[in-house]
């Protein structure tokens, strides 16, 4: 415990270093391609097309709360796919970096740790580009869309919503990192792994739909990133309280996972340079 | 006061059998042995047992044979990796040029690399700001620092990657080869920017397989092989130690590779290397030896040789001439000579017989050299030709070039100010 409380010093204490790198990575990201900074906001908004058109017009969702509207329903969409995105690119990225960055690791005195800080925090960058379109798509929508879900206060509980994901996103990335450079399988199965999880997450389906079933609920609720998601939508659709105790439990779960995460790092910290 | 101690330091190195790299994750669960299933069935012993200290503000070499561990030594020191045993203490801000340009960064350019590669090595972003031109300038990148790194040749890349770590200003340099990949005019200006370090009274340690450089340069010379300290002390003392150990391996693989070869190599082979003659007279064996009648293989270029052969005739013969040829890598004939140009005269050789051909000092310079021996008539006729059929090899540190080294002396009047080699700086 006290180990990782200094770990975490440790960080702080690089945060001009982390704060380039994800300079770098946000820059190098786009470096060379016409839209550039441009494509933080128009893979979204592509991403969203794609699966309004699938779940929003040719599945038609039934839930009450979109009062039958493909376009309600896109609204709905967008509020969990975009920290989804965050969520699984930090997976994917942190599950590569420390290979990636080999180099440095091998050749530089250079702190492991960071790597999958800078993973989270530039991703969690681009995933704060990206709302500027959620509250002009939501504005939009209010405004031309009768029964639309309007703005309200609670939007202010996002830093919340957004402080667990980055815990929990901290503590999977460190664990992925780590246990990659030892078993490669994990960049192989991650990706099934990521799309099996996205739809075991109410994104694209609402939790109540599940309600006819206690074991399935009781399934869904297992997914912290049920609850995650679920503040999200609490924040930007339903605009109403979090629901406090299940949010409150994933962020006891996203601690543990931070440090569980941040424990088998550490304890495998010494065969980095070794072994990526 | 040390600038570097380093106690019994050990690195053991993990060498995973490749079942073990194949096993899943999923196994590893299974047999409950997860951290365990991580500790490696296989090691290697980089370094075992290295003690050393290095004063504040001296320079100090490292030399070795490949995988001797002087580049494992340097990142220990550098805490990259930790020893499995023993004690390292490092008093100050080290950098450590082990590869330059490590932490570039492909896509971005190279005015924010050098920010980025800076606040890597410990620097804050200020201090970057007020040295950056004179990093710039001294990479000679000044036209290019705002293209991404990717446009840059290697020598461009390696020499901003130089010019940023030393001007991290470390108490500490460590540097590993690096040098190796500047070009004509690069170099000498990096070993200037060690100089000034030397003189500004900081300490270096300096992986190289640049003997000379090495001799040049440090106050010290520490002498890796397989992991352990040879010897340790003054830089001529431990090269030549050094030196000689390397002769002696080199003796021992051309000792090998003289016995994998045949004497008499198959017909109809290209005539690089060859035989011919009739063998009236035969040269049935061929040693090369040092003037003390040793055999040998590697000879420094002042180092006297014999080389001697056994003859053997089916009758008596009375019209022979012997004859010796050197040539060097590039087939240029170094020397040649017969008993007939120097005017011996032939009168009878019945039997067996030996010729030895003294060579009081070789005046070669470095380089493998090939020997031709025959026997023949005075018309020409050959008996027994053998065509580069032994080879020796010259080593040593000295660069000097061309086909043969005369025996010379330098001297200069009392207006030349010139230091004598190996007396120091």
């Amino acid at each position: 415990m006290a180990r990782l409380l200094n770990n975490l010093k440790e960080l702080c204490k690089y945060r001009v270093l982390i704060q380039s790198l994800v300079v770098r990575e946000l820059k190098a990201r786009y470096r060379g391609t016409v839209l550039g900074f441009l494509w933080s906001f128009v893979n979204p908004l592509l991403l969203m097309i794609v699966y309004s058109v699938v779940f929003g017009f040719i599945i038609r969702p039934r839930d009450p709360a979109f009062d039958n509207n493909p376009i309600i329903y896109a609204l709905y969409l967008f509020c969990g796919i975009l920290p989804w995105t965050w969520f699984s690119s930090s997976a994917i990225e942190s599950a590569n970096v420390l290979m990636i960055q080999g180099n440095l690791i091998k050749k530089v005195l250079f702190p492991a740790d960071i790597l999958p800080v800078v993973v989270v925090t530039s991703n969690f960058i681009n995933f704060l580009y990206a709302l500027p379109i959620l509250i002009a798509a939501k504005t939009a929508i209010t405004l031309f869309v009768p029964k639309a879900p309007g703005f309200s206060l609670y939007v202010l509980q996002l830093p919340i919503v957004m402080l667990v994901q980055a815990i929990l996103s901290l503590g999977f990335g460190f664990l992925l990192a780590a246990l990659t450079v030892h078993f490669r399988d994990i960049k192989d199965i991650l990706g099934n792994l990521l799309t099996f999880w996205f739809f075991a997450t109410p994104i694209v389906y609402t939790r109540e739909l599940a309600a006819h079933s206690p074991a399935l609920r009781f399934a869904l609720d297992l997914n912290p990133m049920t609850h995650v998601i679920g503040g999200y939508q609490s924040c930007f659709f339903y605009g109403e309280l979090l629901h406090w105790r299940r949010l409150g439990v994933t962020l006891v779960f996203a601690l543990l996972m931070f440090a569980a995460g941040a424990y088998v790092f550490d304890r495998l910290r010494d065969s980095y340079p070794e072994e990526v | 006061m040390y600038a570097i101690e380093v106690e019994g330091v050990c690195r053991v190195y993990q060498k995973y059998s490749d079942r073990h790299r194949f096993k899943t994750f999923k196994s590893a669960l299974l047999s409950g042995s997860f951290f365990r299933s991580l500790r490696p069935d296989e090691l290697v012993t980089a370094l075992d047992d290295v003690t050393f200290n290095v004063s504040t503000g001296t320079t100090v070499g490292v030399i070795g044979e490949n995988g001797s561990g002087k580049s494992t030594l340097l990142k220990l020191v550098a805490g990259i990796s930790k020893p499995t045993a023993g004690r390292i203490a490092v008093h100050g801000k080290v950098s450590a040029l082990i590869e330059l340009g490590a932490g570039f960064h492909p896509e971005i350019t190279g005015r924010e690399n050098v920010f980025i590669n800076g606040i890597m090595l410990g620097l804050t972003k200020k201090e970057i700001a007020a040295k950056f031109d004179d990093i710039v300038r001294f990479a000679e990148l000044e036209p290019f620092i705002d293209a991404p790194v990717k446009t840059y040749s290697s020598g461009m890349y390696m020499r901003l990657g130089f010019s940023v770590a030393i001007n991290v200003n470390p108490d500490i340099l460590l540097i590993d080869e690096v040098l190796a990949v500047g070009d004509a005019a690069f170099v000498p200006k990096c070993l200037d920017r060690i100089d000034d370090f030397r003189r500004r009274q900081k300490t270096i340690l300096f992986v190289s397989h640049d003997l000379s450089t090495v001799e040049k340069v440090c106050d010290r010379v520490i002498w890796l092989r397989g992991g352990r300290v040879m010897t340790i002390g003054e830089p001529k003392r431990v090269v030549d130690a050094y030196l000689q150990d390397v002769a002696a391996k080199q003796e021992k693989d051309f000792e090998r590779l003289r016995q994998d070869a045949p004497v008499v190599p198959p017909a109809g082979e290209d005539r690089r290397e060859d035989r011919w003659g009739k063998r009236e007279i035969e040269i049935t064996h061929v040693w090369l030896k040092s003037l003390g009648g040793q055999e040998k293989h590697v000879f420094s270029p002042d180092e006297g040789m014999e080389i001697e052969f056994e003859v053997a005739a089916s009758s008596t013969m009375d019209d022979f001439v012997f004859g010796i040829g050197l040539f060097n890598s590039q087939g240029i004939s170094c020397y040649g000579t017969n008993t007939n140009l120097e005017e011996y005269q032939a009168i009878a050789l019945r039997g067996e017989g030996r010729v030895v051909f003294r060579i009081e000092r070789l005046g070669l310079v470095n380089g493998t050299y090939y020997l031709d021996v025959a026997v023949h008539k005075r018309d020409g006729y050959p008996y027994d030709y053998h065509k580069n059929l032994y080879s020796f090899l010259v080593s040593s540190t000295l660069r000097d070039v061309g086909v043969s080294r005369p025996a010379h002396s330098w001297s200069f009047s009392p207006s030349i100010e010139i230091k004598l080699p190996g007396q120091g700086r």
